[in-house]
C-alpha cells in the first residue's frame, strides 16, 4: 500500500514537472514593445494570452489575461474579486477605472452594466495600443479611455463637478507602485468625486509592511471598510462606501442574487462573503500614508 | 610659517565640505520635487523633464553668475552668503507649494507646462543661488592658474560625490523616515548653519591671506 502510494506520488511529481516544463515551452511572445514607462509583453500559449510588464519568466508578473477559449471567462483572483463590489453597489451607473491593462474589467463592467458610462484612466498610451491590438478593447460611445495620470485626471473631474458610482483603482503591479495613488489626500479626492451611494474598489497587496498602512489610510478616510482576502493570492480588495457598508446578511443575499448574471464569467461572488470583513485586522499604530509620506514602493520590499 | 600652510588645508577642507554639502542638498530637493509635484501634475515622464530641466537651467545660470562674483573680491564670507540666501529661498517651497501648485493648476490645464511653470517658481531660485557655490568655491581654493585644473577637478569630484550620496540617502532613506517637509526643513538649517560657519571662518582665514598670497 505504502508503495502503491509512493508510486502514485511519484507519477504525479513527474506529471507536474513535465507539465510545467512543457507550459514553459509552450509559451510564445507575440509582442514586446518598450513605451515610456515599461516593457510591455504579450505571450500567449495554448490556453491564454498574457499582458506582462517585465521580461522575467517569474510566474505572477502577468498583468492581464484572457483565455482564447472563452475570453469571458475571469482568470485572475483580483478579476473576480473585484467583482465583489457588485454586492455592495448593484447598479453603477458611471464608472472610473485606474489602470486599464488588458481591458478584462471593462469589458466586465460595460457587459453587466450595457448602459453605464466608463472612464478609464491610463497613464500609458502604449498599454491602450496593445490592448486594443491583441486583447479586443475597444472604445466606444459608452466607454472611456483617458490618457495621462489618474490623479490629474481625478482632480480635474472634481473640479468639473463629474460624479462616479464606483471608483476602480487598479493601478497596481508588483513592480511598481505610483506612490501618490496611495495617500490619504488621494483618497480624500476620489471620496469627492463619488455620489451619495458611490463606492470605491481597490486591488492591492496583501503582505508587508504596505498592507498596515494602506488599510490604515483607507480607513482614516472612509471609516470602516471592506477587506477581501482569499486563500493562494497574493492580492487583496479594499471596499469602501461613501454610505454605510451592507451587513453580512445583506452581502450574502445579494450574492445569491448575482449568482446567475455572474455565470457567463464563471464566477460566483457566493465564495467570498466569508472572506469580506470589516475587522481592524492589522497594526494600526502603524504612520498612515500622505503626501507627504509616502514611501508604498520602500514598504512593499 | 607651518600655520599657514594648515590654515590653508583647513580653508580647503571647509571649502570642500561646503561644495559637498550643496551637492548633497540640490539632488535631496531635485528628487523630492517629484515627490511634491506628482499630487498635483502626477508622475508622467514630463513632469521629470519638467523638474531636469528647471534645474539644470537654474545651475548653469548659477555657474555663470557665482563665476562672474567671484571676480571681484572673493570672499568666504561672500561664499556664507550664497548659503544662508539659499535656505531663505527654499521656504516658498516649503510653505507655499501647495496653494501656488492648486492655482497653477487651475489655470494651466496642459500638466507639461502645468508642472514646469511650478518647477520655475519652486526650484528655479533656490537652486540658482545653489549653483553659484561651486565656481565661487574654485576661485576661494586657487592659489596660482598652475593647479587651477586640479582645484576645480577636486571640488567637482567633491560635490558630485556628494549629489550622489544625496539622491541616494534621499531616495533609499530620508523618505522612508520623515515627511517630505521636515527633509526640506532640515535641509535649510544645514544650509543656514553651513553659511554661518563659513561667514565666522572668514575671520580666521583672512589673516592669513597676506602670508598665503606671499608663498604663492
Amino acid at each position: 500500500m505504502k508503495t502503491l502510494l509512493k508510486m502514485t506520488g511519484f507519477i504525479c511529481l513527474l506529471y507536474l514537472v513535465s507539465w510545467q516544463a512543457m507550459a514553459q515551452i509552450g509559451i510564445r511572445q507575440i509582442h514586446q514593445e518598450r513605451s515610456l514607462y515599461r516593457n510591455i509583453i504579450v505571450t500567449e500559449d495554448s490556453t491564454r494570452r498574457c499582458m506582462r510588464f517585465t521580461i522575467t519568466r517569474r510566474t505572477g508578473q502577468n498583468q492581464s489575461c484572457r483565455f482564447l477559449q472563452n475570453p469571458q471567462h475571469l482568470v485572475f483572483p483580483y478579476a473576480k474579486m473585484t467583482l465583489s463590489s457588485l454586492l455592495v453597489q448593484d447598479n453603477p451607473q458611471k464608472i472610473l477605472i485606474i489602470g486599464l491593462g488588458g481591458g478584462t474589467l471593462p469589458a466586465v463592467y460595460s457587459h453587466l452594466f450595457p448602459q453605464a458610462d466608463i472612464v478609464i484612466s491610463e497613464i500609458d498610451e502604449a498599454v491602450l495600443r496593445v490592448a486594443e491590438d491583441y486583447f479586443n478593447f475597444e472604445e466606444t460611445d459608452r466607454i472611456k479611455v483617458d490618457i495621462g495620470d489618474a490623479r490629474v485626471y481625478i482632480k480635474r473631474a472634481s473640479l468639473r463637478g463629474e460624479k462616479f458610482d464606483l471608483v476602480i483603482v487598479d493601478a497596481f503591479n508588483g513592480e511598481y507602485i505610483p506612490e501618490h495613488l496611495m495617500t490619504q489626500e488621494f483618497l480624500q479626492e476620489v471620496q469627492q468625486l463619488l455620489t451619495a451611494t458611490g463606492m470605491v474598489v481597490a486591488n492591492t497587496f496583501s503582505s508587508s509592511r504596505l498592507y498596515d498602512a494602506e488599510s490604515q489610510t483607507y480607513r482614516n478616510v472612509f471609516g470602516e471598510i471592506i477587506n477581501l482576502r482569499m486563500p493562494n493570492t497574493g492580492n487583496r480588495i479594499i471596499i469602501a462606501s461613501a454610505e454605510a457598508l451592507p451587513s453580512p446578511n445583506t452581502l450574502a443575499q445579494r450574492a445569491a442574487q448575482w449568482a446567475l448574471r455572474l455565470e457567463y464569467f464563471n464566477r460566483d461572488v457566493k465564495d467570498f462573503v466569508p472572506h469580506m470583513s470589516t475587522a481592524v485586522a492589522w497594526n494600526t499604530r502603524v504612520r498612515h500614508l500622505t503626501d507627504q509620506y509616502s514611501p508604498a514602493n520602500l514598504l512593499n520590499n | 610659517m607651518i600655520l599657514t600652510e594648515s590654515s590653508i588645508s583647513k580653508k580647503n577642507l571647509l571649502v570642500m565640505s561646503l561644495a559637498f554639502i550643496s551637492g548633497f542638498i540640490i539632488m535631496s530637493i531635485e528628487l523630492l520635487g517629484g515627490r511634491i509635484l506628482a499630487p498635483y501634475f502626477g508622475s508622467s515622464i514630463f513632469v521629470w523633464g519638467s523638474i531636469i530641466t528647471v534645474f539644470m537651467i537654474s545651475l548653469s545660470l548659477g555657474y555663470l553668475l557665482g563665476g562672474k562674483l567671484s571676480l571681484r573680491k572673493p570672499r568666504l564670507k561672500q561664499h556664507g552668503t550664497f548659503f544662508i540666501s539659499s535656505a531663505f529661498l527654499l521656504l516658498p517651497l516649503i510653505l507655499f507649494s501647495n496653494q501656488l501648485m492648486e492655482s497653477l493648476f487651475l489655470i494651466i490645464e496642459d500638466p507639461r507646462y502645468g508642472s514646469l511653470s511650478v518647477s520655475l517658481l519652486l526650484f528655479f531660485l533656490p537652486t540658482t543661488v545653489l549653483g553659484m557655490i561651486a565656481p565661487y568655491s574654485v576661485r576661494l581654493l586657487v592659489i596660482n592658474s598652475h593647479h587651477s585644473g586640479h582645484i576645480a577637478g577636486t571640488l567637482y569630484f567633491v560635490s558630485t560625490l556628494g549629489s550622489a550620496l544625496g539622491t541616494l540617502v534621499t531616495s533609499f532613506y530620508l523618505v522612508l523616515w520623515f515627511e517630505v517637509n521636515q527633509i526640506l526643513i532640515s535641509m535649510a538649517l544645514i544650509l543656514f548653519a553651513a553659511g554661518f560657519l563659513a561667514i565666522f571662518s572668514d575671520k580666521n582665514f583672512s589673516e592669513n591671506k597676506l602670508s598665503v598670497d606671499s608663498t604663492s
